[in-house]
């Protein structure tokens, strides 16, 4: 697949739930090999806007148009009830039929390979973010949607799984679209930023986003200019489960 | 062989064990358990309706659970009641509105407690073509949406998101339900169905570490259950229906049991 094909837009679209509009007049379109993020406050309707664009739910107004069906998607928030008993290698091969070796590479680009025999149960919170993350690359997607996904995830590994976001867009030339609350990361790696509050507040380019009025008084003079490039210097790396490798 | 009465029990029990295995298991998993003990409500009215225009228990069972199930989705889009107040709406309605009409029926003899509690030894070899027909049906059925359903069951954003058709596959999930239960009333009952439904369920998860697993020792757990518990009531004198679930729960228990006490 060349790059930048269009993989999805929505045009104008809105969703209703009574008494009133959750969003409204969002236009966006994802292509492959890039990164389109969606930021903006509690409420603000980034969830929302991205299961529009995943298509469960139905905009009542406005349109969605899809290219593609190789799809993944990393929900915010999922909650597996201990009578299903699941093991991570059961919930990887939840709707893609795969091997165990392309299980475990998957899992290994996560840094959670050991886990594959476990218990979905048993994992903390950010071990269960590395494997949903894990499950949606091995689908190999054209498009990739990312609903906050390094909440739960220890400094390092944000900056971990930040990379791994990274290298899918380059090396599988996917489209993503990417609700975070990273600020730094929205900035510096990703191609388009959109900015919700119940609507498009402003969009564009990171670098014009930054300079928008609506987007510093949203987000606030002081942040949205103290925001620069936080350096972590360490002179030794951790592995995936904290252990000092060099 | 099947001449005898207690063969022919212990066939038909064995089938309907097969059969509430797996579906059993997305009882659970779905928290559908109160759910299925409205269909096994409505199925008094089902086999009322039958004796009324002289049709086949099975499939005027089956018809008034699949129209419960969906009456059900409809009320759950006109108001904001809770799930489970409606299921008991629906569940107590149509078994009041089943008993009324019943009423009217006074030229029929009615065998109350057959119908809540199933008389198993009362089985023809109609009704064991029937389970095991309609049960080969189902499963053949389960077997093919087996990865939507499930996907669904795990997570339904995630199914729909990633093109499983959740909506579908629930609805012919729920249709399913409504089957096994049209096959399994004569048998078990409607008050005991949920029972073989959801014991060895629970039973095999306590016991089970992955999906299919827990389905096929849910499977095994029915079987058992059905198997001692037609003996122990041939041996002890007690009704069939009734005993099958108490092995069932005997199993539940020991299921509980941690492996190293386990001798």
């Amino acid at each position: 697949m060349s790059k930048n094909n269009l993989l999805v837009s929505l045009e104008n679209a809105g969703i209703y739930k009574s008494p009133k509009w959750l969003i409204r007049g969002v236009s966006l379109e994802v292509k492959s090999g890039q990164i389109v993020t969606l930021i903006g406050p509690n409420g603000s309707g980034k969830t929302t806007t991205a299961k529009m664009v995943l298509n469960i739910l139905e905009p009542d107004e406005g349109s969605l148009k899809r290219y593609t069906n190789k799809i993944a998607y990393v929900p915010q928030k999922i909650n597996i009830d201990w009578t299903m008993p699941l093991r991570v290698v059961d919930f990887m091969r939840l709707t893609n039929n795969l091997s165990n070796n392309e299980i475990i590479e998957s899992l290994n680009q996560t840094g959670v390979e050991k886990l594959f025999k476990e218990q979905i149960h048993g994992l903390s919170g950010g071990e269960f973010q590395r494997v949903l993350l894990a499950r949606a690359i091995a689908k190999k997607p054209e498009l990739l949607v990312l609903d906050e996904p390094v909440q739960g995830v220890d400094f390092n590994g944000e900056i971990d799984l930040y990379n791994i976001i990274k290298n899918i867009s380059a090396n599988l030339n996917c489209g993503i679209l990417l609700v975070s609350h990273d600020l730094h990361f929205v900035m510096t790696a990703t191609d388009h930023v959109v900015c919700l509050n119940g609507h498009i507040c402003c969009s564009g380019k990171p670098s014009s986003v930054i300079k928008d009025k609506a987007y510093i008084e949203l987000f606030g003079e002081h942040r949205s200019k103290t925001l620069t490039y936080y350096q972590h210097d360490h002179d030794h790396t951790h592995a995936s489960d904290g252990s000092v490798s060099s | 062989m099947l001449d005898d009465f207690f063969t022919r029990a212990l066939v038909a029990g064995i089938g309907i064990a097969i059969i509430t295995g797996p579906l059993g298991c997305l009882v659970i998993w779905r928290r559908l358990s109160y759910f299925g003990d409205t269909l096994a409500h409505s199925a008094l009215l089902g086999v009322t309706l039958a004796y009324a225009f002289s049709l086949n228990i099975a499939f005027s069972v089956f018809v008034i659970s699949a129209v419960i199930a969906l009456l059900l989705l409809n009320l759950q889009k006109r108001t904001r009641l809770a799930g489970d107040s409606l299921l008991g709406l629906l569940a107590h309605s149509t078994l009041a509105i089943g008993l009324v009409l019943m009423g009217f029926l006074s030229s029929i003899r009615f065998d109350i407690m057959g119908l809540l509690f199933g008389d198993i030894l009362a089985v023809t070899l109609q009704d064991i073509a029937l389970v095991w027909i309609g049960g080969f049906i189902i499963l053949g059925i389960l077997y093919f949406i087996w990865k939507s359903l499930f996907s669904a069951t795990v997570n339904y954003d995630l199914a729909s998101a990633e093109g499983m058709k959740p909506n579908i596959y629930n609805m012919i999930f729920t249709l399913l339900l409504a089957g096994v239960i049209a096959l399994s009333i004569k048998m078990i009952g409607t008050l005991l169905i949920t029972g073989l439904l959801i014991i060895p369920a629970a039973a095999s998860r306590n016991i089970t570490n992955n999906p299919k697993q827990m389905v096929f020792v849910a499977i095994l757990i029915g079987i058992l259950s059905v198997t001692i518990g037609l003996f122990t009531s041939l041996e002890l004198n007690t009704s069939s229906g009734p005993s099958i679930i108490v092995i069932a729960l005997i199993l539940f228990i020991i299921s509980l049991i941690p492996l190293e006490l386990r001798g």
